[in-house]
């Protein structure tokens, strides 16, 4: 048996796409991991930190660090609520050196789901199988932020029977940017229909990316433009089989 | 949002000519940018990215040393720093020159900083001929336009439109063909060049130790502007300092590669004081103006400070999604795209478009080419904190503040969470799976129904994620 | 003006005094590669031709002399004082004018003439660039006015790059009021990106190699 890992499954996967939890808790299981989920659990605050509602994130961010204190690791199925807890908390507690102190034990147990695969449980055969073609979307903060690039390819390279066909390009933003996507909707609009292009490009019929939140602002636009291609989170895809 | 900025926005994203040229020219460069840069190409790229950084913040956090250093040196050598504190102290001072000296004519080649200020204009404004030799600031002076782009100002116009403008302006046959619509422009400023008494210039870097200026362009308009007039004037901002002409060989390889993917522009002109005796040509006077105009105000802040490193590469402007789809002319100050959404608010304050910090989808692109690093994304998020304890401040915006009010409340209590989550679920409309083009009312409100207008909204699952775990 | 108010507000801002000196100043980053003459020849000819250029690597200043002449031939053209163009004698060719000291001569017949003859004081094999020191042997205008630029290098003065050029010449302000970097034929493509050459200084760029 292995160790102990805690789901963060974040506020969107809690309310919306219950699934990709579920599907991330059992490739984790098969694995042998034991799965808790801190039920106290809410959101990261990252909507309130990107909105510049410093205070408010705080808050929010109290809440997560007392939530997650006795957690060992921490598994997250989003690049965004990753980077936001791993690069953005620092920010909001420079001026409480205890609280920074627990947030710098923090940065070092939050993962990634994928490259908590890839680098903690040292696997990119999961035992997979999906007969499809995919494409991936690399998630801005996942990339950006949290330089997450092979280890998602690499598993899904491992996945029986799918073919991955690259975009181009797969790197450039699909318009969401949380509150931006409603502040400015006309323009992440129009940045979804320039990465529904990319997609269509590939004659994939499914997009894989890491974050729920990329994915819910693609398939918005997939649904809207009546296009055959559908959307899954990586650890639906990893789930299959 | 102020009216304008959502207008242009509007304006630019239904135009479809517009979208296929800004998207096509700035794809072209961001291209052209990732094969020079690339590590097998140049393999020392993020090694000069890191000490371009490290001179940049060196020379702005003891930027009153560099200043007088550079002040010193450029005297030394026959030449006249003049420092002017905004607008009109630039424009009074180029006036001053030009009626003591009895000039009429101006040729400028092109300086983001003169746009600022405005200066052409206002030398218009008192009978002055300013005329702007780079191509395509020459094709916008014509057209009464302000620049599109800080590297290709013209990149929003078709050989057509030039073809118009030309026509009208200079009273020529019509013509279409660039090449020749190029050779026209060259007869024309040729004229210029030839006639001029003063050359107003910008500056890519004031070279601290050697008292010089060094510019960089393609077209040689810089080279005959400080080269045929008799008066060569720099109107540079006091951040373009770098320590000494040694770092130029850190500062040249990134600026071409990030701005053209040239591995260097074809001029690189690094002038230090007027013609020296013996020299053979050269201008005879050599001024150069250091421009505060709002640049010492971001000084204080040490997070922010960073956005002052700027090299003017428009990298960042290539790379952005956002400025990709609105264009140049949306944004409400000279300085488009990330680096325009990041310095424009420090410049005129939080409160001048309180929404350009927020016209981001933070998706890191312009941090990740910046040649200087500059932490773009994380200047915006400070940015956007400023705007909001403005707001709170004047008592603005209360309803959103409200909301994040109830989000942190919510977010910190589990079971308010829950069951708020619970609720919206329950009021959803049932949708068999399907995606929502629409909902009801009280739902088709607000952020629901900004989403709306352009995507289709999941459907509410049956159970939230703790509760299918607590059924497992 | 401005300029006791502006000093003021920076050292404010910075938390400076007047005076206050610097420290921990980035040190300077020069590497220069070893590369052998003729990997410095080939990589300046590579990348000059890349940008529409013409290189021509002659065995001696009689044969430079030779490559100029006929390639002036039936044009005008205005040579810089160089004394390297004299010692080739390229100087003295015929429809070559040479020798101006003068500045209003010297724009007037650059202006008028096909073809600007110079030599260059250093040239950077990884970029394919003319570096132009202004002195009493080389005019500014002689490689910016007229439509084409010629310019006739001794093989010696190759380096490998802009590093090499700043160890050479660290202060290059120290000796001359101009040093012009020259990469390529003058051009733009400010209209809808299609480049077009010769906008405003030479469209035309031959670099002849001696030695």
């Amino acid at each position: 048996m292995r160790n102990q890992v805690s789901l963060f499954v974040t506020c969107m996967v809690d309310q919306l796409f219950p699934k990709v939890g579920i599907a991330m808790a059992d490739v984790l299981e098969r694995l042998g991991y034991r799965v808790d989920f801190p039920e106290a659990q809410t959101c990261c605050g990252q909507p309130a930190f990107n909105s510049g509602y410093r205070s408010e994130a705080r808050e929010v961010a109290r809440h997560f660090l007392r939530t997650f204190e006795k957690s060992e690791t921490i598994v997250v199925p989003s690049g965004s609520c990753t980077a936001m807890v791993a690069h953005h908390y620092a920010d909001l507690f420079q001026k409480e050196p205890e609280t920074l102190a627990k947030v710098h034990e923090l940065e070092k147990k939050i993962y990634e789901f994928s490259t908590f695969l890839t680098d903690v449980a040292g696997v990119e055969d999961v035992g997979a199988r999906l007969e499809e073609v995919v494409t991936f979307h690399d998630g801005c903060h996942a990339l950006r932020e949290l330089g997450i690039q092979s280890a998602p390819r690499r598993l899904l390279a491992r996945v029986r029977g799918l073919e991955l066909r690259e975009m181009q390009p797969a790197e450039e933003c699909c318009g969401f940017g949380g509150t931006f996507a409603v502040k400015f909707s006309e323009l992440s609009g129009a940045m979804a229909r320039t990465k529904l292009e990319a997609i269509v490009g590939t004659g994939a019929k499914a997009v894989v990316s890491l974050d729920p939140s990329c994915l819910m602002q693609i398939q918005g636009a997939i649904s809207r433009a009546g296009l055959n291609v559908r959307t899954m989170h990586l650890a639906e895809v990893l789930a299959s089989r | 949002m102020s009216v304008e900025f959502d207008r242009k926005i509007h304006l630019t994203l239904a135009d479809a000519n517009l979208q296929l040229a800004v998207y096509t020219a700035t794809g072209r460069l961001k291209e052209k940018r990732k094969e020079v840069t690339a590590a097998d190409v140049l393999p020392e790229y993020q090694d000069l990215r890191s000490q371009a950084n490290a001179l940049k913040k060196h020379t702005i956090d003891n930027l009153d040393h560099y200043l007088e250093e550079f002040e010193r040196n450029v005297q030394a050598r026959g030449g006249h720093v003049v420092y002017c504190k905004d607008a009109t102290e630039v424009s009074d001072f180029v006036l001053d020159l030009a009626k003591k000296r009895g000039s009429k004519l101006i040729v400028k080649s092109k300086s983001m900083t003169t746009e600022e200020v405005d200066l052409n204009e206002r030398l218009e404004h008192h009978g002055l001929e300013a005329v702007e030799t780079d191509l395509g600031e020459y094709i916008l002076q014509l057209a009464h336009e302000k620049p599109y782009h800080i590297v290709a100002p013209a990149l929003h116009k078709t050989r057509y439109d030039v073809a118009d403008i030309f026509t009208k302006e200079l009273k020529i046959e019509r013509e279409t063909v660039p090449e020749k619509l190029t050779m026209i422009a060259r007869a024309v400023l040729r004229e210029k060049f030839l006639k001029a008494d003063i050359g107003i210039s910008g500056a890519n870097f004031l070279i601290a130790d050697s008292g010089a200026v060094t510019i960089v362009e393609n077209e040689g308009n810089a080279r005959l502007t400080t080269s045929t007039p008799k008066i060569h004037i720099t109107v540079a901002g006091i951040e373009k300092l770098i320590p000494r002409a040694q770092d130029l060989a850190v500062f040249l390889k990134l600026l071409a590669r990030s701005a053209t993917g040239q591995l260097l522009s074809v001029y690189t002109s690094f002038l230090a004081g007027p013609r020296r005796a013996g020299e053979v040509d050269g201008p005879e006077e050599f001024y150069v103006v250091l421009v505060d105009n709002g640049r010492t105000k971001l000084l204080p802040d040490r997070g922010k400070r960073q956005s002052l490193y700027c090299i003017r590469c428009g990298a960042c402007l290539n790379t952005c999604p956002v400025y990709r789809k609105i264009g140049g002319h949306s944004f409400p100050w000279v300085y488009s795209g990330p680096i325009g959404a990041i310095i424009t608010p420090q410049f005129m304050g939080p409160t001048h478009e309180p929404a350009l910090p927020f016209a981001s989808s933070l998706c890191g692109a312009c941090g990740e080419v910046c040649p200087v690093k500059i932490d773009i994304p994380k200047v915006l998020l400070e940015l956007r904190s400023d705007v909001k304890k403005a707001e709170t401040r004047e008592k603005q915006n209360r309803l959103e503040k409200l909301a994040f009010r109830i989000f942190a409340w919510v977010m910190t209590r589990p079971r308010v969470y829950e069951m708020a989550g619970r609720i919206a679920a329950s009021m959803a409309p049932a949708s068999d799976g399907k995606w929502l083009r629409n909902v009801p009312p009280p739902m088709n409100m607000g952020p629901v129904k900004a989403w709306l207008n352009d995507r289709d909204l999941p459907p509410s699952p049956s159970k939230s994620f703790r509760q299918m775990w607590r059924s497992r | 003006m401005s300029r006791d108010n502006i000093l003021h507000k920076v050292r404010t801002a910075l938390g400076r005094s007047a005076g206050q000196g610097v420290v921990d100043v980035p040190p300077v980053r020069l590497q220069i590669p070893a590369v052998a003459l003729e990997g410095r020849i080939a990589s300046m000819r590579a990348r000059i031709e890349a940008l529409a250029g013409i290189t021509e690597r002659v065995p001696d200043m009689a044969a430079a002399r030779e490559y100029v002449a006929q390639a002036i031939l039936g044009k005008t053209a205005v040579a810089s004082n160089s004394p390297y163009l004299a010692e080739c004698g390229i100087a003295t060719l015929p429809g070559v004018q040479c020798g101006i000291r003068e500045v209003d001569t010297l724009r007037e017949v650059c202006a008028r003439v096909d073809i600007g003859i110079s030599s260059a004081d250093y040239v950077l094999s990884d970029t394919g660039t003319l570096v132009m020191i202004a002195s009493p042997a080389e005019a500014r205008l002689v490689s910016l006015l007229p439509p084409a630029h010629l310019a006739v290098v001794p093989v010696e003065r190759i380096l490998t790059g802009l590093d090499e050029l700043f160890t050479v010449l660290p202060r290059p302000a120290e000796q001359t009021s101009s040093m012009v970097l020259i990469t390529g034929p003058s051009r733009t493509a400010d209209i809808e990106q299609i480049l077009v050459r010769g906008v405003h200084g030479p469209g035309l760029l031959t670099v002849v190699i001696v030695g």
